[in-house]
């Protein structure tokens, strides 16, 4: 027999390769059928296989002793003690939020909330970091406020609070906007559960959602494929799926419920690859097969055809792995949360995934269930450096219109607008909510709602201009941006989880921004002694053929260990010393990738001042430690814009303003030199402090005095802070507030 | 003395063990009222907590309405029984008709979670035992549809019987007359739009909800 098709258009059509056909035909030693094309074809897709980052993906580390689950579950899961477990997820929803954006996010929500109650955890925070095309530009401000209206109507309706996020807007991301989303749950350890199927003869239940034609071939049609401006983008939307939060809330609240109850010994959610995805995962995973009866899936519509129903990625579905004697049982607790229930496969022992037409029926689609999974191809793209990279680093990134005043208050922004729409409050454990470094969570018991006198961190940070600048160093220093923030609400670091956007892995320029900032983040972790647990990999970031610049964005989490008062908020007191920590800047320190450079003076490029990562780390333990001691009257991080940003939005926060000594030139005012906090110590404390700071080897400068009514750089910048506080309070809401148009 | 407070569960709920732990630290009873039982488990007063009852699909509270528990809670009511409706929880009471008017979107047409500043304007109900009028409390807001609105007449019967419980100092959402929470005409019945059990621990930024869910305790 020969390997090639009859028809090469038909796998071609699926997103599958010519290699990749033949790859299937030497597993099955035989053609595959259009459905068992259908189903490689979603499984064997990028967002699926990860099959152009595996390769560069295994030089993270990963494993620590309180590492419970690491990457390839559903969720990482970590130890934090009490027999309590945390489960984290981010994930990427790009591609269909660039497509419709409410949908987009919404479903995105919904998506990364299963994974975490599939781990046994009940959800309990979201963080939405978000990126969107220029604020001018109407269709960016049509995508950002649809997708922020997503996050909100979805989120706050499955009642699971969004307690932290970032809203960023560049030219970079005009056409495809970067909706990434994170989840946290918690969940008694002896409750954690994984997704496999064993045990032959038990049963494959599929909760939920009917299935229906929404969403067929997302993860191959939309997430491994760029975009361009033609009208064929606007024939994905049916591609695009529809979130229902109620329904998810019901299917939460009954998974929880059966987990509870000791019913369920494997349960996988429906996302990205539909059923084909949830049974030979839970299979393989299991070492198992099953046969799954595609007549018993119940569908939203009449005469769905077997490929739809095995490919659909009709949302707010779960298939649970149970034995036979407590169908009964699972029965009463999904009718009791209204949510269908329906037998549509049995755990086998063939090894075999076989898709029939009733049990007892024909046989459709026969495949050994592990190849869908294991035998995905694994690329080892070309990669390549950029032609001109020597010239690039060379670029001067301060030339520009200086105008110190002026470019402040360009350069602040209030998120309110975006988190004041998610209830980020529900559970009542915000200690530090949005628009903060950190975010602080009350860690209490989730068996009894005790609490545990501790504290848990969140932060999720990105920057694609230091990572356009330079992948390797940016990422790690996104990496220390995101343990610093924790930092300034006292917490020091457990585990991290990714989400790698970058732009078309068929072009050797992304896979080496890919391999640069897997190995900058590899080394960052090593650092921090904080493990990937989880990830996701978004690629074809593209939009007329241009990449987005590298946008790793990473979610941290920290614990705090004595959580009695709230951490030092960031605004300044009044009369009270004003300390820089940190890594000092090199004497003719860079603006390169700084937000200055990028949207004042006009260079993407030059080379980025030097980043000491050890001293990151040294002092970030310290600021942690002085906030658990409570030594502290504020605390910031320094990130984008700079000291002078930083110095703005403690001065906003509280109203007080600050005498800066010297720093009053544009370069000292708004370079991103990485490892720098802002801290504010009471004269009492002060000799005692530096002398602390200088046993942890931590450089501590006095730069100025808070207090006044005016932010004050040397002698001549002199900005009353209530004209900081209109610029940076008017920003978001004159330009998504009062509505926008759909061009 | 209503110790034990029965606290209401649609399918959709969300508050409702915020609402149940806030309680219970303040060594109150709590129970779970399923929407589907009609059987109050003679508890001594009823929180209806926030969420989205049923997807508040339709509309606010709109489905809430026909559950088989609220039928037991509107005669409890009626009885003098102590209810409080809490943000989706209030827009249920007036759906059933224990209280007057409506809840519309936020005149900013957005979803609206902050810290917000309200002001006692009547004491005479089961919220204000403790309270003097002209007290200012910290409670967060969590909704969308907040807005109140009623008939002219009905706000002027409302103000001569000193059924307005709190008005906004800062008026957030459009809400007639600055309204955050109403009461019933024998003060046993309130509604309100601010979460009070999201302002009972310092560490989470205010404790200015446990007057009010004491008062409900004492009631």
């Amino acid at each position: 027999m020969s390997p090639a098709p009859e028809d090469a258009s038909v796998h071609r059509a699926l997103g599958l390769s010519d290699d990749e056909y033949q790859r299937i035909y030497e597993l099955l030693e035989r053609h595959p059928n259009h459905l068992e094309l259908a189903m490689y074809s979603v499984m064997w897709s990028e967002h699926c296989s990860y099959k152009s980052s595996k390769i560069h993906l295994k030089r993270l580390p990963t494993q620590a002793p309180w590492v419970l689950v690491g990457p390839g579950e559903n969720a990482g899961v970590i130890d934090v003690g009490d027999d309590i477990a945390v489960a984290i997820r981010i994930e990427s929803h790009n591609h269909p939020s660039a497509i419709e954006p409410y949908q987009g996010a919404a479903t995105g929500v919904g998506g990364i909330l299963r994974d975490i109650f599939t781990m046994g955890a009940r959800p309990i925070a979201v963080m939405d970091p978000l990126r969107f095309g220029p604020i001018d530009d109407p269709r960016s401000r049509w995508i950002a406020e649809g997708v922020i209206s997503g996050v909100s109507g979805y989120g706050n309706s499955v009642g699971v609070p969004t307690v932290g996020g970032e809203i960023v807007f560049d030219e970079t991301y005009k056409g495809n906007p970067l909706v990434n989303v994170l989840a946290m749950g918690v969940l008694p350890t002896e409750r954690l559960v994984l997704g496999q199927a064993s045990g032959v003869g038990n049963l494959a239940v599929l909760l939920g959602a009917s299935t229906g034609r929404d969403g067929i071939g997302g993860v191959s049609v939309l997430a491994s494929a760029g975009f361009d401006e033609s009208s064929e983008d606007i024939d994905k939307r049916p591609s695009v799926q529809v979130g229902d939060p109620f329904e998810e809330k019901r299917l939460l609240e009954a998974c929880l419920e059966l987990l509870d109850q000791g019913l369920v010994s494997g349960i996988q959610d429906l996302g990205g690859a539909g059923i084909t995805c949830a049974t030979s995962e839970t299979a393989s995973r299991g070492g198992a097969g099953m046969d799954v009866d595609v007549t018993a899936i119940h569908a939203r519509e009449n005469n769905m055809e077997p490929f739809e129903l095995m490919t659909s990625e009709s949302q707010e579905r779960m298939l649970a792995i149970i034995k036979p004697e407590d169908l009964a049982h699972v029965e009463e607790i999904s009718a009791r949360w209204e949510i269908q229930a329906s037998v549509i496969g049995r755990v086998t022992g063939t090894g075999q995934l076989r898709i029939l037409d009733g049990f007892d029926g024909d046989v459709l689609a026969s495949l050994p269930a592990s190849t869908l999974h294991d035998d995905a191809p694994e690329y080892k793209r070309p990669i390549a450096p950029p032609a001109d990279l020597g010239e690039r680093r060379a670029q001067d990134a301060s030339q520009g219109p200086v105008d110190c005043i002026n470019n402040l208050l360009s350069l602040l922004r209030d998120p309110a607008w975006v988190y004041s729409q998610y209830d980020h409050q529900l559970f009542l454990n915000t200690v530090v909510g949005p628009g903060n470094d950190g975010t602080l969570l009350r860690l209490r018991n989730p068996r009894n709602g005790q609490e545990t006198g501790r504290g848990i961190a969140l932060s999720t940070d990105g920057n694609h201009r230091w990572c356009h600048v330079d992948p390797r160093q940016g990422t790690a220093m996104v990496v220390a941006e995101a343990v610093m923030n924790i930092a300034c609400v006292g917490a020091q670091p457990l585990a991290v989880v990714n989400c790698l956007n970058f732009g078309n892995p068929e072009h050797p320029e992304v896979m080496w921004q890919l391999a640069e900032a897997v190995d900058g983040m590899a080394e960052a972790c090593v650092a921090f002694n904080a493990p990937v647990i989880g990830g996701n990999v978004s690629l074809y970031n593209e939009t007329n053929a241009v990449d987005i610049a590298p946008t790793p964005v990473v979610g941290v989490i920290g614990m705090h260990p004595s959580l009695t008062t709230p951490p030092p908020s960031i605004g300044f007191p009044p009369n009270a010393s004003l300390l820089l920590l940190g890594q000092v800047p090199d004497t003719d320190v860079s603006l390169a990738g700084s937000q200055w450079a990028w949207e004042i003076g006009g260079c993407k490029d030059g080379t980025l001042p030097t980043f000491d990562l050890q001293q990151a780390v040294r002092t970030s333990q310290f600021v942690a430690e002085s906030v658990q001691k409570q030594q502290l009257l504020a605390i910031h991080d320094i990130a984008e814009g700079g000291l002078a940003v930083a110095a703005a939005e403690m001065a906003i926060d509280s109203g007080f303003g600050a005498q800066i000594v010297d720093h009053c030139d544009h370069v000292s005012m708004f370079n991103e030199s990485g490892g720098r906090f802002l801290a504010v110590v009471g004269d009492e404390l002060l000799d005692d402090f530096l002398k602390d700071a200088k046993r942890h080897d931590v450089p501590a400068i006095q730069i100025g005095r808070t207090g006044g009514t005016s932010l004050n750089f040397g002698t001549e910048i002199i900005i009353p802070v209530s004209e900081l506080e209109t610029a940076y309070r008017t920003e978001l809401p004159e330009a998504l507030g009062l509505g926008t148009v759909n061009t | 003395m209503s110790q034990r407070i029965g606290v209401v569960r649609f399918p959709g709920t969300n508050c409702e063990f915020d609402t149940i732990d806030a309680i219970r630290a303040l060594d109150g009873e709590a129970e779970v009222l399923w929407h589907g039982q009609s059987d109050l488990k003679n508890v001594d007063a009823i929180v209806i907590p926030g969420g989205f009852a049923h997807g508040d699909y339709l509309r606010c509270g709109a489905i809430a309405k026909f559950s088989p528990v609220m039928d037991s809670i509107t005669s409890f009511a009626e009885d003098g029984g102590p209810v409080l409706g809490i943000c989706n929880g209030f827009q249920v009471l007036t759906e059933v008709g224990l209280l007057p008017g409506a809840l519309q979107k936020n005149a900013g047409m957005k979803f609206l979670c902050s810290m917000q500043q309200i002001e006692f304007a009547s004491t005479s109900n089961v919220l204000g035992q403790q309270a003097s009028v002209g007290d200012r409390l910290m409670i967060p807001i969590n909704h969308f549809e907040g807005n109140y609105v009623c008939a002219p007449e009905v706000l002027t019967e409302m103000e001569a019987e000193n059924r307005i419980v709190f008005r906004y100092t800062d008026n957030p959402n459009g809400s007639l007359a600055d309204i955050a929470g109403i009461c019933n005409q024998a003060g046993n019945v309130v509604g309100m739009m601010p979460h009070p059990e999201r302002a009972t621990s310092r560490l989470l930024g205010s404790t200015d909800g446990i007057g009010l869910l004491r008062s409900l305790l004492a009631a």
